[in-house]
């Protein structure tokens, strides 16, 4: 395993990387505009892209902070939507876990959904690829989607500030959070969850911003992963 | 929100996130997860997403929380499209070009 192999891993990433821009561009000039739209300034939207990049839970933090729910409840919120990314780091240790600390602290602020699909994907198919041609094709992956992530915010925030308001921007939001939500509506425990969560969202409308979806939330998850359990059992 | 509580999120919001990516493999190494802590985590996102959507689909903030029946009908077009094609970006397009349609419809 010689530079040549970690060279050509890396390349590969890069190229399992590309396609994912036409998911990133659009989805992060999304965030920038309905960040700007909702009175963020220009740093605070790019410091979200650049410290979280996590779309979901920035979109998720917005949404709190445009009903002016408690700063804590916010950020429990959001994180719990990115709570998924310990099953990520959980899943990547067999490949990348023998790495040096400073390495698996890059690989750890640059997995994302699409790094992580596209690495764990490719991880599985090759089992011959040694740590460093691992290494070397997750950091290729990030490549083009990370730093693009970053510039199609800004574009977005830009392009923000001049969009007039008959735009009906107010509505990107929810339709957003539509749009993500309905591919994860594979399974019977997927949409048991989904329709608990709209129930007790809107039965706890009376109490305070955030409280109510934190709940509603939590009653949610354990719908799920029970249904699943029970579907199990019965399979 | 004022700006100092809007960077108390980005900056707390950043740290949890990276602590979450970096858990296992920096911190935990290859301990196992229990199974159902593992299924709890699989349904966060489709357990928080309807709960945001429900509240700002029935009463939006644009119309002073009054239903609007253009922005229903074109969260349900949405929500169908997202269904039908798996697409997240078409389901976003989709949706945009209904609710242009239905807000000059009903408008």
């Amino acid at each position: 395993m010689g530079a040549t192999t970690a060279k050509s891993a890396f390349g590969q990433g890069v190229l399992l990387g590309l396609p994912f821009i036409l998911v990133i561009v659009p989805f992060g000039a999304l965030f920038g505009v309905v960040a700007t739209e909702a009175g963020l300034n220009l740093w605070a939207t790019m410091g979200f892209s650049a410290l979280v990049i996590a779309g979901a839970a920035q979109f998720t933090a917005l949404s709190l902070m445009g009903e002016d729910a408690a700063t804590w409840l916010v950020i429990v919120t959001a994180l719990a939507v990115n709570l998924r990314m310990a099953m990520y780091s959980a899943a990547l240790v067999p490949h990348l876990g023998a790495a040096p600390l400073g390495q698996r602290a890059c690989a750890a602020y640059l997995l994302v959904d699409q790094t992580f699909a596209a690495a764990s994907a490719t991880y599985d198919q090759r089992p011959e690829m040694d740590l460093r041609a691992k290494l070397a094709l997750f950091f290729g992956i990030a490549t083009p989607i990370v730093p693009l992530w970053y510039v199609s915010s800004l574009a977005g925030a830009l392009l923000g500030a001049s969009i007039p308001e008959a735009w009906a921007l107010d509505f990107a939001l929810p339709l957003t959070f539509i749009a993500m939500l309905g591919p994860m509506l594979r399974t019977l425990a997927h949409v048991g969850a989904a329709l608990v969560s709209i129930a007790l969202s809107l039965a706890f409308a009376g109490l305070p911003a955030g409280v109510g979806l934190l709940l509603a939330g939590g009653a949610a998850m354990v719908t799920g992963a029970l249904i699943e359990t029970w579907s199990e059992r019965r399979a | 929100m004022n700006g100092a509580e809007v960077w108390i999120v980005i900056l707390a919001l950043g740290a949890g996130t990276y602590l979450i990516r970096f858990s296992f493999l920096g911190l935990i190494g290859s301990r196992r997860l229990p199974e159902f802590v593992l299924r709890l985590l699989r349904y966060t996102p489709v357990a928080l997403f309807p709960g945001i959507i429900a509240p700002l689909v029935l009463s939006p903030a644009a119309t002073d929380g009054q239903f609007d029946p253009a922005r229903g009908l074109a969260a349900l077009f949405t929500l169908g499209v997202a269904l039908v094609t798996r697409n997240m970006l078409a389901a976003i397009a989709a949706g945009a070009a209904s609710l242009y349609t239905f807000l000059w419809l009903l408008g």
